[in-house]
């Protein structure tokens, strides 16, 4: 099936492309790389009026460093993001849990911005995302832009903090420069969404683990970050033993879905199996 | 209708389109290449593979409209004069398809991987082509295909030094 009719937009600025959302309102929406906005154009779920398309405008795309952050544009690919070296150096969660998107070619195509925005909490972006303290630009009327950490970004299944007529336009990372990284992602089949992923991020001091970031892929209707995990590996050796007792607690506060591919009880017991790969993973044993 | 530009299989063309065209219906239903592929509405099997500015997409995936001003290489564009590429060859003395459906989307992606790598493993051959479903062989004899290719693709290039090696770590990314 191809998609119903629409206007197409392609602005080359910010700025166009914010009034363009502030003329057509709810009629619009925003192509990203479109890897899933187009399967649902075309299986008719959503029909907009008018698409506006971001892939004109540049100043959206790429990866640079501010500091102690990087700064990665909304329409940085998922491949260009992969190839770049400040984020495996400075953000290794990230690479780590990109790679495991989809297939190569969705990969050329869909955006790091594109992705949050979707807040599919399947997604394999929102977890890292959450877990590093990423920070989201959000361009509005008039030239405003606000910064919402991504701890306040998403709200619920496919609902994120971008309101009417704003867009997401950058991706802050504090840098974790050295800390181990591990994207532990279960799936049955090869380029499935995730049934659980989990992103850890672990600082090593002496054998032991120093400090930890941990989230949650689909377990709940957003990502989630485990922080009574990340406080009870403080301190603990790198081992299988210590490493079980510190992620018992992950499913605290979850609420993961039930479908075809498991039920929550068994997300649960998979969230904590995973936990420990990922943190012993990131941890380097 | 939006008119856009394109360049596909090395020919230059310029048509009015409706915003809603796919990429691969454009490439079938105007420019007549029905080489590319439909397998699916999700996006999921990969046969419709074509290169974006020398980077493998799912042309199903694509608006024709995001892929004006843009260079386009479909299955149709590989052979060059008369010779099948070697990526083409490889198959058809693997063996590597039984009903050929997914074959064009499963070369041109191969030949993705092998632009990125050039001595790839079985592991990172078959993972370069998860986004591609093929029903019929069991992927064997296509993973066979790809590490004939490249072997024949490397000694092709040490053959011929006058062509500088190309470093495989960067990827380009299309817009
Ligand atoms: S037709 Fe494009 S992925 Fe199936
Ligand atoms: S040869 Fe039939 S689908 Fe692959």
């Amino acid at each position: 099936m191809i998609p119903a009719q629409f206007d197409y937009l392609a602005p080359t600025s910010v700025a166009d492309a914010v009034a363009a959302l502030a003329e057509h309102g709810d009629d619009a929406k925003v192509l990203a790389g479109g890897q899933s906005l187009l399967p649902i154009l075309r299986m008719r779920l959503n029909a907009p009026g008018v698409v506006i398309d971001l892939g004109r405008i540049p100043e959206l795309q790429g990866v640079s460093e501010d500091g102690d952050h990087l700064v990665i544009g909304a329409m940085t690919t998922y491949a260009a993001v992969l190839a770049s070296e400040a984020v495996t150096t400075h953000a290794a969660l990230l690479s780590k849990a990109i790679a495991t998107v989809a297939d190569p070619q969705i990969r050329h195509r869909g955006t790091i911005g594109g992705a949050l925005v979707h807040a599919d909490p399947a997604g394999d972006v929102g977890a890292p995302a959450l877990a590093l303290g990423a920070e989201l630009v959000i361009a509005g009327a008039d030239g405003s832009t606000r910064t919402v950490a991504a701890e306040d970004f998403f709200e619920d299944l496919f609902a994120t903090a971008v309101g009417e007529g704003e867009l997401l336009t950058q991706i802050r990372i504090p840098k974790h420069t050295g800390w181990g990284a591990h994207y532990e992602k279960f799936v049955r089949v090869s380029h499935q969404w995730s049934i659980v992923g989990v992103a850890a991020t672990v600082r090593s001091e002496g054998g032991s683990i120093a400090e930890a970031r941990v989230g949650l892929t689909n377990m709940g209707s957003t990502p989630l970050r485990a922080r009574s995990v990340e406080e009870a590996l403080v301190g603990q050796p790198a081992t299988d033993e210590a490493v079980r007792a510190a992620v018992a607690s992950v499913t605290d506060g979850t609420n993961p879905p039930s479908d075809l591919n498991g039920d929550a009880d068994y997300r649960k017991h998979l969230a904590t199996v995973l936990t420990r790969r990922a943190v012993l993973a990131a941890a380097g044993a | 209708m939006t008119r856009i530009n394109m360049t596909v299989d090395g020919v230059s063309y310029s048509d009015e389109v409706e915003p809603r065209t796919l990429l691969v219906q454009y490439l079938r239903e105007s420019l007549g290449k029905t080489g590319t592929v439909i397998g699916c509405d999700t996006s999921n099997c990969g046969a419709c593979t074509v290169h974006l500015d020398g980077t493998s997409v799912k042309s199903c995936n694509v608006l024709a409209v995001q892929a004006d001003g843009h260079e386009v290489t479909t299955i149709e564009g590989l052979a060059q004069n008369g010779e099948l590429h070697p990526v083409q060859q490889a198959f058809h003395e693997c063996h590597a398809l039984q009903c050929g459906y997914c074959t064009p989307g499963m070369i041109m992606q191969a030949c993705d991987v092998l632009k990125n790598n050039p001595d790839p493993s079985e592991q990172e051959i078959r993972e370069g082509l998860e986004g591609n479903l093929c029903r019929c062989t069991g992927y064997h004899n296509i993973v066979k295909a790809v590490q004939q290719a490249a072997g024949t693709m490397s000694s092709a290039s040490s053959a011929s030094s006058a062509s500088a090696a190309s470093p495989a770590s960067s990827q380009a990314v299309s817009s």
